[in-house]
């Protein structure tokens, strides 16, 4: 038994092509501006927050700013700069990355080249899920570590510096584990053939071809940390002067002086109070914003540089 | 034999590894021929990867050996002993509320995020042109690369004076509705205003792993939905959005963890008060744990800083399980295709 | 009262590129043609501008006419989902929708449409398409189940039910039994010819002997050389054209010289 598709003459065929359904295409046309509507609507913070940073901050942003630390400043005084949360930022990000970038790759490598059974399983699924760890949790955890070590109340860089490596981590390890497994693997045999033993090939076969990739990859990671400022707070502190000293006593870092400078809010000044500017933090604030999103895109440019003059051409 | 694996792009935020096939039989070898410095620096690498586990759970660890004093305090003791408990009976009591304004103010965010996270994620795969996909995709890529003290500052000093007649808006027409209810603040320091940022801060992350679920779709399933007769928008209802469904699902998951962690954008923006309130307009109703914990830990007392410690646990085991369930989800359905 | 297609001066192109040139032919109604030819030259190009699938490939478009019963079906004021709705396909590998039940899979189609079809109507529906396609005693007990569980043979079933379930007037199957082992290939070809009573079919297949057991008139489509555009070579009676065909080069190919 089958279906005997409808009779239709001519007039009632050439009816059933034209036939729009209105409803139809109506929703059809609603839900792709919804979507149009989606994209911009996401896009609206994103101008609003580069527009702000960029044109608030542009006042106080300077040589001066970037040269002079908070030494001595108080009040709605004219003065004062980054230049201690530069250094501090630098040093203490630098550190986490000489933790991170060895354990990462080496995870990496033992995920890409050894790792078969469960030991790489679980790895790999723990990877996912550091990634998910709060910030502030990594900070809890440094600060831990160093009180369980050193006693309570340490304060130095060394410890954001371990903060920073337990979020930067799990990233290095993602971002190096692609570039790896884009490696093709005739590369490793035609070394494996030639009689170089295992190491040798991971080390100046693999390791040399993607290198590139690698080094993009962790740039982008410390581009990540480096706007890290919850475990910082708790783990770094806050000071005024410059500290090279990552073992000995706080320091300060880019985002915790801008939160720092947020925090004392507007100067109550006085009317026509002499050197005494009423929004001089807030202004200080959209300043070392400034200058830390521009650090972030520095790091993301220069990673993209590296990937397209450096990375072979012909891989994946 | 050999294989090249497909590359996911350098940045994506979904996992794809697979390992290299056909090298079990020569791994088994390899092993048992390792001699020497191939086998020290084996060692090394798989050292490393067993970090990673020791690592995550020294933190748990740590974590429960500093918090313990705090824990293990009869309730009365540790009120007494600690500032920051004035105010309630013991440590499940002052945590509360703060747990209770975490999931407030991650859920608002998720509700926020999800819809338009979808809606971007459906306009970069199926209607814009192919070629600017990528393009597309790191433009919203950008919005996670902002630092979360310049998203507390924008919040603070740029949105909330911008919204905050809107919420008085919402405060006098509609103050029935239990969220709109209570004083409006004349500062617009409020929980809605932070889930707002919160939603822009999870966007990047549920848009990629969305997007990557949709480009997944098998091209056959899309094509038997427009032969049938389908629009456009049917065809993405019946073939891409059904198929997708997990996956959105764990990039969703993925967003509340991140929510349920921020601190920065909460610290700042945030009026905070102890209350289990669902007032989101009111100021100094709710507080984060996140933002609890940075906000007193300069000044607290060591046991002070044990019972910080313990709410920081608590945070710890809530998102581990939320972004534990996400990438199971994902593993899940990596498996089962739902392509023949 | 029937349902011829009449293809005149029809170009397929791909952007800049021409895939197929010059087709004249046209379908009988309440037939099966079937499209024969080397990999590459068309046919299955050709057979997708009959629904205008064609065109949803970015860049794809199409000179010349392709006329249901005189009607231009790339007229201008003719909308393409109307008639991807009026001409079905069935595809080389069944794709019901694996997230729906074999009962949901039959009402796709048919959902689109209508939103509101009684209880009582839509199992109506189903059973109807279900034994059109050969399909219900097989799955009756079962069409809550998922669509995915079913095999090769019943899935493309399946995919035909669906197909018939929103009462198109043609049927296109591209190389629909290809994927299928010989038992359930038998088991689509038999389908076919009962079809055929109702819907007009164009079939296209790698394989001449399916052509030749299956089809009442069969094309012949041929590439010059590569680069070339694909053309019809010929187009008559199966029998005519596996016996006794006009052109040099549909004799090499049914006897296998190449091909």
């Amino acid at each position: 038994m089958t279906t005997i598709a409808p009779e239709v003459g001519n007039s009632e065929l050439r009816a059933l092509l034209k036939y729009v359904d209105k409803r139809r295409h109506r929703k059809n046309r609603i839900m792709k501006w919804l979507v149009v509507a989606a994209f911009v609507l996401a896009m609206a913070p994103l101008l609003s927050v580069s527009w702000t940073v960029i044109s608030y901050g542009i006042e106080r942003f300077n040589a001066y700013f970037l040269t002079h630390s908070m030494r001595g400043v108080y009040g709605g005084m004219d003065a004062g700069g980054v230049y201690h949360a530069i250094v501090g930022t630098i040093e203490i990000t630098l550190f986490a990355a000489l933790i991170s970038v060895p354990v990462g790759l080496l995870t990496a490598i033992y995920l890409v080249e050894y790792g078969r059974g469960r030991l790489a399983r679980w790895v790999t699924f723990f990877v996912d899920v550091m990634t998910g760890i709060p910030s502030i949790v990594a900070g809890l955890f440094a600060y831990a570590l160093f009180a369980v070590i050193l006693g309570p109340g340490v304060r130095m860089g060394a410890v954001g510096s371990v903060a920073l490596s337990v979020l930067m981590i799990p990233v290095v390890v993602r971002s190096s584990e692609e570039m790896l497994r884009l490696v093709p693997n005739e590369l490793r045999e035609a070394a494996l053939a030639l009689g170089a033993p295992r190491w040798i090939v991971v080390i100046k076969v693999v390791l040399r071809t993607a290198v590139a990739g690698i080094v993009t990859g962790v740039m982008i990671a410390v581009g990540r940390v480096i706007g890290e400022t919850a475990p910082l707070l708790i783990t770094v502190g806050v000071i005024d002067s410059i500290n090279f000293n990552l073992f000995d006593g706080r320091m300060m870092t880019l985002p915790v002086y801008v939160y720092g400078q947020f925090q004392q809010g507007l100067v109550p000044c006085t009317e026509g109070q002499a050197n005494c500017i009423a929004t001089v933090a807030y202004d200080r604030a959209w300043a070392g914003a400034l200058t830390l999103i521009l650090i972030v895109m520095l790091l993301n440019l220069v990673a993209r540089l590296v990937t397209r003059f450096f990375a072979p051409k012909n891989l994946g | 034999m050999s294989t090249i694996q497909s590359p996911p792009a350098p940045g994506s935020t979904a996992r794809s590894g697979t390992e290299p096939s056909g090298s079990r039989r020569r791994k088994r070898s390899a092993r048992a021929s390792d001699r020497g410095a191939s086998r020290v620096f084996r060692w090394l690498a798989t050292g490393a990867g067993a970090l990673i586990l020791v690592t995550l759970a020294a933190v748990a660890v740590f974590l429960v050996v500093k918090a313990w004093p705090a824990l293990s305090m009869p309730s009365d003791e540790l009120v007494k002993q600690v500032g920051l408990l004035r105010n309630s009976t013991s440590l499940l009591d002052y945590i509360g509320p703060l747990v209770f304004g975490t999931v407030l103010a991650a859920a608002l965010a998720l509700i926020f995020a999800v819809p338009v996270a979808i809606g971007i994620a459906l306009f970069i795969s199926h209607y814009a042109p192919r070629r600017l996909a990528n393009g597309l995709g790191y433009m919203i890529d950008l919005l996670a690369a902002v630092p979360s003290v310049v998203y507390g500052l924008w919040g603070a000093l740029v949105l909330s004076p911008k919204v905050q007649p809107i919420w008085a808006w919402l405060n006098e027409t509609f103050g029935w509705f239990p969220l709109f209810g209570g004083k409006v603040s004349p500062t617009a320091r409020v929980l809605l205003t932070v889930a707002i940022v919160l939603a822009v801060m999870i966007l990047p992350i549920i848009t990629a792993v969305s997007r990557e679920v949709f480009l997944q779709t098998p091209r056959l399933h899309e094509e038997a939905a427009l032969a049938l007769g389908a629009t456009r928008w049917e065809m993405i209802r019946t073939a891409v959005l059904p198929f997708g469904r997990s996956g959105v699902i764990s990039a969703a998951m993925l967003g509340l963890g991140r929510a349920l962690g921020e601190t920065m954008a909460v610290l700042m923006i945030l009026s905070p008060g102890f209350l289990y309130s669902f007032h989101i307009l009111e100021a100094g109703q709710q507080q984060s744990i996140a933002a609890n914990i940075a906000a007193q830990f300069p000044e607290a007392n060591p046991i002070g800083v044990s019972t910080l410690i313990a709410t920081g646990l608590a945070l710890f085991v809530i998102t581990l399980l939320v972004n534990m369930a996400a990438r199971a989800i994902v593993a899940r359905r990596k498996d089962f295709s739902g392509a023949n | 009262m029937a349902q011829r297609i009449d293809v005149k001066d029809l170009n397929i192109f791909y952007s800049d590129f021409r895939a197929v040139a010059d087709i004249e032919m046209s379908v009988e109604p309440r037939s099966v043609t079937a499209f024969i030819g080397p990999s590459g030259c068309g046919k299955s190009t050709f057979l997708r501008t009959l629904n205008r699938m064609h065109e949803v490939i970015p860049g794809a478009h199409v000179q010349g006419t392709v006329a249901m019963d005189g009607v231009d079906l790339y007229a201008s004021d003719v909308d393409p989902v109307a008639v991807r709705r009026q001409v079905g396909m069935v595809f080389q590998r069944p794709n019901p929708f694996p997230t729906m039940s074999i009962a949901e899979n039959v009402l796709a189609g048919v959902r689109l449409n209508n939103k509101r079809i009684s209880k009582g109507d839509a199992q109506d529906m189903v059973e109807q398409s279900l034994r059109g396609a050969n399909l219900w005693n097989e799955v009756k007990d079962r069409l809550d189940r998922p669509g995915s569980g079913l095999s090769g043979g019943q899935q493309q079933r399946l995919c035909i039910a669906r197909a018939i379930a929103v009462k198109p007037q043609v049927l296109l199957m591209d190389e629909p039994c290809s994927a299928l082992d010989p038992i359930s290939t038998l088991a689509i070809e038999d389908l076919i010819a009962e079809l055929k009573a109702s819907y007009t079919i164009v079939i296209v297949t790698h394989n001449m002997q399916q052509a030749a057991r299956v089809s009442d008139r069969t094309a012949f489509f041929n590439l010059a050389g590569t680069g070339q555009p694909g053309r019809l070579i010929e187009i008559d009676d199966t029998a005519t054209i596996f016996s006794a065909p006009r052109e040099q080069a549909t004799e090499d190919y049914i006897s296998g010289r190449f091909g």
